[in-house]
């Protein structure tokens, strides 16, 4: 997916962070090499529930490519795959962990995706805590915080652009023909 | 890439690039016109997600296009919005907003000084919704303040009011909405976001006939609602809770700033069917191209016009906020720095006959000033108000919006200024002292 090597206005709008702590934790080019490099994405806190807006983040990804493995204690299956109770009890290698709990659950959930290997970290909007960020960057994992991931992959995908978004994407080159 | 990927393009750039991206397969340089009524779906799976609002995508004109989605996306960044629905017309655009927003029992504070066919909306069509407007004189937040009651949902009011040019006090009134709570929605028709962007002072929404200046050519009739994605609806009944329409989706919950907008398309405008047309779409960004050129010598020409009849002996009074005995100068250099429009009105000097007939024969004499019901087109326009757009109004409604019987209201076009002065002259000279 994306625009190959378009420039892009860095995203500012609903953001608690500072103009200095987007440049850290917002990254264009960071969001944009993880949702082009990663496959499999652990969900923290992912609901069962069909109209919840984790579940809402879930199928669309799910739909655009990316495997999908829930984390939530409560067990069961959610879109066909098995829930984990925690990130350590994944068998399988995990690119991106994606945050849908709150910030007093990061430093823990950082812990883990660290021990398991992941490659990024990425807390949904307003979930912020600059200690478990610096941490996971301190031990080379990516960080992205107080984002979507749905709505970042709707920006440089283009479906966002279909409800009449500002996407803040600007550019007069042709985009790469998708896969 | 380094920080040259991070670039913030301005303003021009965005008129000319914001929203569209050349296609992967053909490379359209324009924007394509899809006249089409509905989207073929990519498989049974997608076609459910995207009714569920699990995708964004296609599924019916009368929600979204991508002609009209590249309009949409280039008016939010203009207006430095986090996105936009693009509608059937600027009444459609004040009524989308206002059905999204409100339930039956609630109330509004507008401004009394608006275009008149917003009057009549808000005053009968909202009564029969159940919803009750309370009017202020817009120029002293005071009057604002105390107008807020329990049951007030949302402040309403045009950046530049029509037809007096009285200016918005923007940040004031955005800070007296956020202390209740509640949505500033300012019509900025008249400012254009080339000459005032009211979500920079603290606006929730912006709305806009888009067939004034947006358009410019007056070929086509369109609106625009665009949301700031600031305002926190959380505590908002409409837009956070449960919706019956979709088994109980929390728009705010699951959309997050996004959320009134997808409440407006998904909702309200599938609901009401006010749907612009994907060709209107296109003309109004053929005009949005050129917004900042034609804005430049529309706020020239009406600064020159404005001084000229300020200067005349047969005309009273000029209510334009470019002038500095107009009451809100000041405000218009805050908040409207290049020029507070190109739209204004003025009084006729009274004379021994009726002023009513005065006005009728002023307008009789013109020769370039089209006398028609339209604002912001390209061409110089003239308008008697108390007999044309605001004679629904009781004598009342006109003293509270600011309109006398020998009033004229101009909007200024883009002809030679020169031509103008001589056609304003000649027909001064016809009205009979």
């Amino acid at each position: 997916m994306g625009f190959g090597p378009s420039v892009v206005c860095s995203i500012n709008l609903n953001t608690t962070l500072s103009p200095e702590q987007r440049a850290r934790y917002q990254d264009p080019d960071v969001i944009r090499h993880l949702l082009d490099t990663c496959r499999t994405i652990a969900m923290v806190g992912l609901s069962a529930d069909r109209q919840k807006a984790s579940y809402f983040v879930a199928s669309y990804l799910r739909y655009e490519g990316y495997r999908i493995i829930p984390v939530n204690p409560r067990g069961g299956e959610i879109l066909g795959e098995q829930v984990y109770p925690d990130l350590r009890s994944i068998a399988d290698r995990v690119d991106l962990v994606d945050v849908f709990r709150p910030a007093s659950e990061c430093p823990s959930i950082v812990d883990q995706a660290i021990a398991i290997h992941a490659k990024a970290v990425w807390t949904q909007l307003r979930i912020v805590d600059f200690e478990a960020a610096e941490k996971a960057l301190a031990a080379g994992l990516k960080v992205v915080m107080d984002k979507c991931v749905k709505m970042e992959h709707g920006r440089y995908g283009g479906s966002l652009h279909w409800a009449g978004m500002n996407t803040e994407i600007i550019t007069a080159r042709k985009p790469l023909r998708l896969r | 890439m380094g920080t040259d990927n991070k670039r913030t393009f301005g303003f021009e750039t965005r008129m000319l690039h914001a929203g569209h991206i050349p296609d992967a397969v053909v490379g359209a340089r324009a924007v394509p016109i899809y006249q089409t009524t509905s989207y073929v779906f990519n498989d049974a799976d997608y076609a459910a997600q995207l009714f569920e609002l699990k995708q964004y995508g296609n599924i019916y004109t009368r929600i979204s296009n991508p002609t009209t989605a590249v309009f949409e996306e280039r008016i939010a960044s203009l207006e430095n919005g986090t996105g936009a629905v693009a509608v059937a017309s600027g009444m459609a655009a004040q009524f989308v907003t206002f059905m999204t927003l409100l339930a039956p029992g609630d109330e509004i504070v507008a401004s009394a000084q608006l275009y008149g066919g917003s009057v009549t909306q808000l005053t009968h069509t909202l009564k029969k919704l159940s919803v009750t407007v309370r009017y202020v004189d817009p120029t002293q937040v005071d009057n604002w303040a105390k107008a807020i009651a329990p049951k007030t949902k949302a402040l309403y009011g045009e950046t530049v009011g029509n037809p007096r040019g009285s200016v918005l006090d923007l940040e004031a009134l955005a800070d007296l909405a956020k202390v209740h709570r509640i949505p500033l929605i300012v019509d900025n028709t008249f400012g254009t976001p080339y000459l005032c962007r009211p979500i920079d002072w603290g606006a929730s929404i912006v709305v806009h006939s888009a067939t004034k200046f947006i358009g410019g050519h007056g070929n086509s009739i369109g609106g625009v609602v665009i949301d700031s994605g600031t305002f926190d609806y959380g505590r908002f009944p409409t837009i956070a809770d449960p919706s019956p329409s979709y088994h109980g989706l929390r728009f705010y919950d699951t959309f997050g700033h996004y959320g009134f907008l997808m409440k407006v398309r998904a909702e309200t405008v599938r609901d009401t069917g006010a749907c612009i047309s994907p060709m209107n779409s296109f003309l109004l960004l053929q005009g949005l191209e050129t917004l900042s050129l034609r804005m430049e010598r529309h706020v020239a020409n009406a600064l020159a016009v404005a001084r000229f009849l300020h200067n005349h002996p047969r005309v009273a009074s000029v209510s334009y906020a470019g002038l500095p005995d107009h009451p809100d100068h000041e405000r218009a250099t805050k908040y409207l720095p290049k020029g507070p429009g190109a739209v204004f009105a003025f009084d006729l000097k009274p004379g021994a006959g009726d002023p009513r007939e005065a006005g009728r024969k002023f307008i009789e004499s013109l020769q370039l000033f089209s006398h028609l019901a339209n604002v912001g087109d390209a061409r110089s326009l003239v308008i008697h108000p108390a007999s044309t757009t605001h004679q629904q109004l009781s004598d009342e409604e006109l003293r509270l919006g600011g309109v006398s019987p020998t009033m004229i209201r101009l909007s200024i076009g883009l002809e030679t200024l020169e031509d103008l002065l001589w056609d304003l002259d000649q027909a001064l000279s016809a009205v009979s002292i």
